[in-house]
């Protein structure tokens, strides 16, 4: 789960980084009443989840009220690069004498988290990879000892911060990996992280993902729920806990396993047909499952066929078959499915998609993957 | 020969009495799996359809002589069940579980490598290992794997993706290819097994001739496999990658799977792979043909 800024600067707050004072603003009168609980000036900033909101007028600094008023109105409703605009966050204007990066992040290779530091803030940090790798600290945390103050301050040093941002830098980067950690993060990243005229470090910008699978213990994510940026599709299919994404084209597609939806993807792709979507019923799905996923594929207009690829392992055959007769008993369906159904108890499921005297036109079954992919794109067309 | 299980293996299952460790671990007694306990606590004593059931692995491993685990718990205690299985002399623990917080499996991975070097962690979040005709632990239909044959020429297969698994094992019984072992190495971003693991092993097992692999989008696992198999891997390859559609920026339901900043996409692991003399498949039924035909001149 992504998060917006201002999501992630009350997160941040919980482990107690120091963040600019401000509050999220959805009018223009929140936005005045933010500002002058801030105080001037301000910078009223677009909360949406893609980058390069500066550039496209989305971060505007306000003196007064008047320039709150202004800049809200302009910015509530904005459209960058394809994200409507319907929050903002209001915070005091901060002095910046140096803006730095800090980031924590799962490196996969490594098997270890990876905190990336540098006293080259502000910019993109794939850019400043690119063009002066140097400038970035990398350092290896494994996870059984965790990361000690002395290993982040000597990071700082390594990074080439100035003496007086050291002790504010340790400070945060420490309550950084703790936010990263016991927060089930992702991917925790300050950029900028400044270094105010007074000495003090702070972060200015917050980013972060949530581990999803770590909702169970955060009660506290319900918070951030709603306002995601997710199309009525995805709403739908996140409401009947299916792992959907919506894409552009005509065939929907329904698979167990991510493997086999994704390769489900790419063989529609490859017969000549394009996909509406991404929808993994998951391991051990059973009938209801399969009629929620239906639905939520039945409510998306531009589908014109669907193909259900299912290879049996944890999810049975059967089960499969129940929650597809299921499905068009409840609902009306408007485009034909074509399944093909292997794998664990899929003779059942056959025979129960046979017993059910659902007519061809409505429903057919394909012995192979490649078949089934033709026959789907062939209706679609 | 086969890799990491045979039929000697001995398993416990941990969560048998729960529905899934139950349905599986059953399911992989009925194919002929050594599933000689089943550890769930406080239900010490009990048994599920003949199969004894102990209050902890250590008291499984001391009354059976287990030396495997299939731990099918839920994602919060999955990764105290591994450690438990660990710390009980457990050699090879398969863990299925799907949705362990990514903090957890990190940390749970380097516990395991710094304090339990002896202990192979093949998951979370994957099928499990099926050695065809002598063990099957996990979640795979153990019909549709073919047996392998004394003279062979026999495929290893390895996998990111459960139900590209299924897909692989069904394409070479199509072909008629026997099967030494298929591992599940699962889709989470921190596997306890990796590509080059298994790799290796089927490159020193005699009874493996051709490997079949299996791969998907994000991460660099398949790269690093690439570089593996250059140096180090003398007999010959097919492989399939999930995901060549997949938009960027989206995780395609695998916690692992996501194409993000221009790296881990299908291509770039596809071209790792050709670079590397594997013949790529652009589908699983492809991989499956390239496979029989490699088979075919061995």
């Amino acid at each position: 789960m992504d998060l917006f800024e201002y999501q992630g600067k009350q997160y941040f707050a919980r482990y107690d980084i120091p963040v600019s004072p401000g509050g999220p603003a959805d009018t223009v009168d929140e936005a005045v009443r933010e500002a002058n609980n801030a105080g001037y000036p301000v910078v009223v900033k677009a909360q949406v989840q893609v980058g390069g909101r500066g550039k496209a007028g989305g971060i505007q600094l306000a003196d007064d009220e008047a320039a709150v008023r202004e800049h809200a109105g302009n910015i509530l409703g904005m459209d960058i690069k394809g994200h409507t605009v319907r929050r903002v966050w209001v915070e005091k204007a901060s002095d910046i004498d140096e803006e730095y990066y800090v980031s924590f992040t799962l490196d996969r290779a490594e098997k270890q988290h990876l905190m990336m530091l540098s006293a080259e803030g502000g910019v993109e940090i794939e850019t400043v990879a690119e063009e002066n790798p140097d400038a970035i600290v990398k350092l290896h945390i494994d996870p059984v000892d965790g990361l000690t103050a002395e290993r982040a301050r000597q990071a700082c040093v390594d990074a080439k911060l100035p003496e007086r941002a050291l002790d504010g830098a340790t400070d945060i980067i420490v309550k950084l990996y703790r936010c990263y950690t016991e927060g089930d993060c992702d991917l925790a990243e300050i950029n900028p992280l400044i270094l105010k005229p007074t000495g003090e470090v702070h972060a200015l910008d917050a980013k972060v993902t949530l581990d999803g699978s770590a909702e169970f213990r955060h009660p506290e994510w319900e918070d951030f729920k709603g306002l995601t940026e997710m199309d009525e599709r995805e709403q739908m299919a996140a409401e009947k806990d299916l792992q959907y994404i919506g894409l552009e084209g005509s065939v929907g597609i329904i698979a167990n396993g991510a493997g086999l939806a994704m390769s489900t993807l790419d063989v529609v792709n490859q017969v000549g047909g394009s996909a509406a979507n991404f929808l993994d019923i998951g391991g051990g799905a059973n009938a209801d499952v399969m009629a929620g996923a239906l639905e939520v594929i039945n409510s998306d207009d531009s589908v014109q066929s669907i193909f259900i690829n299912i290879f049996g392992g944890i999810t049975r055959g059967e089960e499969v078959a129940k929650g597809i007769v299921e499905a068009m008993g409840r609902v009306d369906l408007r485009a034909p499915i074509v399944i093909r159904l292997d794998g664990t108890n899929a003779e059942e499921g056959r025979q129960i998609l046979l017993d059910a005297g659902i007519p061809a036109d409505k429903l057919r079954s394909e012995p192979t993957m490649l078949d089934a992919a033709r026959a789907a794109v062939a209706l679609a067309d | 020969m086969a890799i990491f299980v045979n039929e000697n293996t001995k398993v416990i299952v941990q969560g048998l009495t729960g529905g899934q460790g139950k349905y599986h671990g059953l399911r992989n007694r009925d194919y002929g799996t050594q599933i000689v306990g089943g550890v769930t606590p406080g239900k010490g004593g009990q048994d599920v359809e003949g199969i004894p059931i102990f209050n902890s692995v250590a008291e499984a491993v001391d009354a059976t002589g287990a030396d495997a685990s299939f731990a099918a718990v839920p994602p919060r205690f999955a990764p105290g069940a591994i450690l438990e299985a660990a710390e009980a002399g457990i050699g090879f623990v398969v863990c299925i579980t799907e949705g362990i917080p990514a903090q957890d499996e990190a940390l749970t991975y380097n516990r395991l490598v710094r304090d339990f070097p002896n202990t192979r962690l093949l998951g979370p979040n994957c099928p499990g290992i099926i050695s065809p005709g002598k063990c099957n632990i996990g979640i795979t239909a153990g019909e549709i794997a073919q047996n392998p044959t004394a003279e062979g020429p026999n495929v290893g297969i390895v996998s990111r993706s459960g139900t590209l698994t299924y897909q692989a094992l069904y394409e070479l019984k199509q072909q008629g290819i026997g099967v030494s072992t298929c591992v599940g190495i699962g889709g989470d971003p921190v596997p306890g097994t990796s590509f080059i693991d298994c790799i290796r092993e089927f490159e020193a097992d005699p009874e493996t001739h051709a490997i079949m692999m299996l791969g998907e989008i994000g991460g660099s696992a398949e790269e690093e496999a690439a570089e593996y198999i250059t140096a180090s891997v003398s007999k010959p390859m097919a492989a399939y990658i999930a995901g060549v559609t997949a938009p960027a920026g989206k995780k395609m339901g695998h916690a692992g799977a996501i194409v993000s900043g221009g790296k881990g996409t299908a291509q770039g692991k596809m071209d790792a792979l050709s670079a590397a003399g594997v013949k790529v498949g652009l589908n699983p039924t492809e991989a499956g043909e390239l496979m029989a035909g490699i088979v075919k001149t061995l």
